[in-house]
């Protein structure tokens, strides 16, 4: 079962060019992050690393000179303003977010997706901002609500800005975490028979279907986004958009699956700063 | 009514760059409500106008194919830091807004 | 007395060219507020949109840019800028050849105000944007094709 796993693994990695037999023993989240920059940036010598937050557009001027545009005096502002004052506005008991919320929530969101120990699982930003409602006598938000968990989600994501992404994978418990998203993330599914790494490694760079695919590197930092100006997208819905576009069933936002993806997935951003709220198609 | 529009006044030389961005729908009456089929009805700003201290700068006529939440930039020569730019905008069901900024 | 509430409308204190226009009854106020050019909005094709705003045959220009992209990223939001160095802009007008009612906005510059605009606009397909400037009292205009694609992924 496992040799199994392993040759799903290696055939999914080819693209990597890593060697069979040189993998998964000894790899480390952050020797895999490594590998990954240096498969992209020998593919691409003329991009750099740091643009890589900026995906697709990285790879194309015209369109990055519309993000520039856009991004100048952006027309989601006021949604974000909204996203302040669900922020500020106390509890019932009197309370605040801030109060539940490391550091006040700001220069935090590069700590997550977190491994809990006490949990045992892995925990987003979403997590603490919902189990701070419950312990304060609130209802849990919905994950993929734009207007609830959404927009307080942007405007907590924006106190962070600039922060760099800082993914920490420690102990058995959160490694295995790690590899059940790296596993997900290499694993071809749904009627396509895609994996992630299918688009955004194999064919980061290079067009389909009139799209250009972004790198895997660089993806994490930058969400929520709003599609066509307005349209709140969180990471998770687009991991949902995507495995329906590969016409795989998606596992629900704020499920243990795609919590395990969004830790991988996001420690390949590491040391690439973050910033919350851009403009996207 | 709306929520208030953002004005952002700076001075390049002796030209004041002026950015304003408004809120506003911008329904042009022809798009169908996604859960109802519906028609969502023509709502959008059918004018803006802007003066600075006073004087008039700018007179636009604008229709739904504007983006929502539309923005506007302009430049005007001539204009001094500390000048007052007021915008104001009036929509098709007779909706206004104003705003005003100091050119920094 | 319908110049005075067009005053009462707009917040600029002096007067407007569509002021002195209503005053001397060339714009009818049959509307609520002030007239919005509602035929030249309506129209369906970019040769009534220019005529319901006064063009005719305005002379191609090299002196007015349009900068927008190849390839919009989203149709609903695409940055548009119009500038034009050709001396005594008085106003600008926008249109998306291909939208199903052509005709975007129409900018009244005075006041020192320069030959420049920059706004976002709705594309409902490949079209070409164009730019008509009145300068020193002729018109002027240039176009800029910009393609809009239904993507894929959403990138």
């Amino acid at each position: 079962m496992k040799q199994k796993i392993i040759m799903k693994l290696l055939t999914g990695m080819a693209g990597l060019g890593i060697a069979l037999g040189a993998v998964s023993a000894h790899a480390t989240p952050e020797s895999d992050r490594q590998e990954m920059i240096k498969y992209y940036t020998s593919k691409y010598p003329n991009v750099k690393i740091e643009d890589y937050v900026f995906g697709a557009l990285a790879f194309d001027a015209d369109s990055k000179s519309q993000y520039d545009a856009i991004m100048e005096f952006p027309p989601f502002d006021s949604q974000i303003e909204a996203g302040r004052k669900m922020w500020e506005t106390p509890f019932k008991n009197g309370k605040t977010y801030a109060s539940c919320l490391p550091s006040g929530g700001k220069m935090i969101a590069g700590n997550y997706p977190m491994f809990d120990e006490a949990k045992g699982k892995v925990v987003t930003l979403n997590d603490v901002i919902n189990a701070c409602r419950v312990a304060n006598g609130e209802e849990a938000y919905k994950h993929t609500d734009a207007k609830t968990m959404g927009t307080l989600n942007a405007y907590l994501r924006s106190l962070s800005d600039g922060m760099l992404m800082n993914i920490k994978v420690e102990g058995p418990k959160a490694t295995a975490a790690y590899e059940e998203g790296k596993k997900l993330f290499f694993t071809r599914k749904g009627q396509l028979n895609f994996a992630c790494s299918t688009c955004h490694v194999q064919n980061a760079g290079t067009r389909l279907r009139s799209e250009l695919i972004s790198p895997a590197v660089g993806h994490a930092g930058h969400w929520p986004v709003y599609r066509g100006g307005d349209n709140l997208v969180q990471l998770q819905q687009r991991y949902e958009g995507c495995f329906k576009s590969v016409r795989a069933v998606p596992a629900p936002a704020g499920s243990a699956t795609m919590n395990n993806l969004e830790y991988y997935h996001s420690a390949l951003s590491n040391g690439l700063p973050m910033k919350a709220n851009v403009f996207r198609k | 009514m709306a929520e208030p529009m953002r004005i952002r006044a700076t001075m390049a030389g002796d030209v004041a760059d002026v950015k304003v961005l408004m809120n506003h729908p911008m329904e042009t009456g022809t798009r169908k409500d996604a859960k109802t089929g519906q028609l969502v009805p023509a709502h959008f700003i059918q004018e803006v106008t802007a003066t600075i201290n006073g004087v008039a700068v700018l007179d636009a006529e604008i229709g739904g194919a504007v983006s929502k939440n539309p923005f506007l930039g302009f430049k005007v020569k001539g204009a001094k830091a500390g000048a007052k730019v007021v915008v104001s905008w009036v929509d098709n069901k007779g909706d206004k807004n104003s705003a005003e900024a100091t050119i920094g | 007395m319908n110049a005075l509430r067009r005053n009462v409308l707009k917040s600029a204190a002096g007067a407007s060219a569509v002021a002195v226009a209503v005053a001397a009854g060339l714009l009818k106020p049959t509307q609520a507020m002030a007239a919005w050019n509602k035929s030249a909005f309506e129209a369906k094709n970019v040769g009534d949109a220019l005529k319901g705003i006064g063009v005719t045959s305005p002379a191609d220009s090299k002196d007015i840019t349009i900068k927008a992209p190849d390839i919009a990223e989203n149709g609903a939001v695409v940055p548009v800028e119009v500038s034009s160095g050709l001396a005594g802009v008085t106003s600008i007008a926008i249109l998306a050849e291909k939208n199903a009612q052509p005709l975007v906005g129409t900018f009244g510059l005075s006041g020192g105000a320069e030959g420049f605009i920059s706004t976002r606009i709705k594309m409902g397909q490949t079209s070409l944007v164009r730019a008509v400037v009145n300068a020193g009292g002729k018109t002027y205009t240039a176009a800029k094709e910009v393609k809009v694609t239904i993507g894929g992924c959403g990138g």
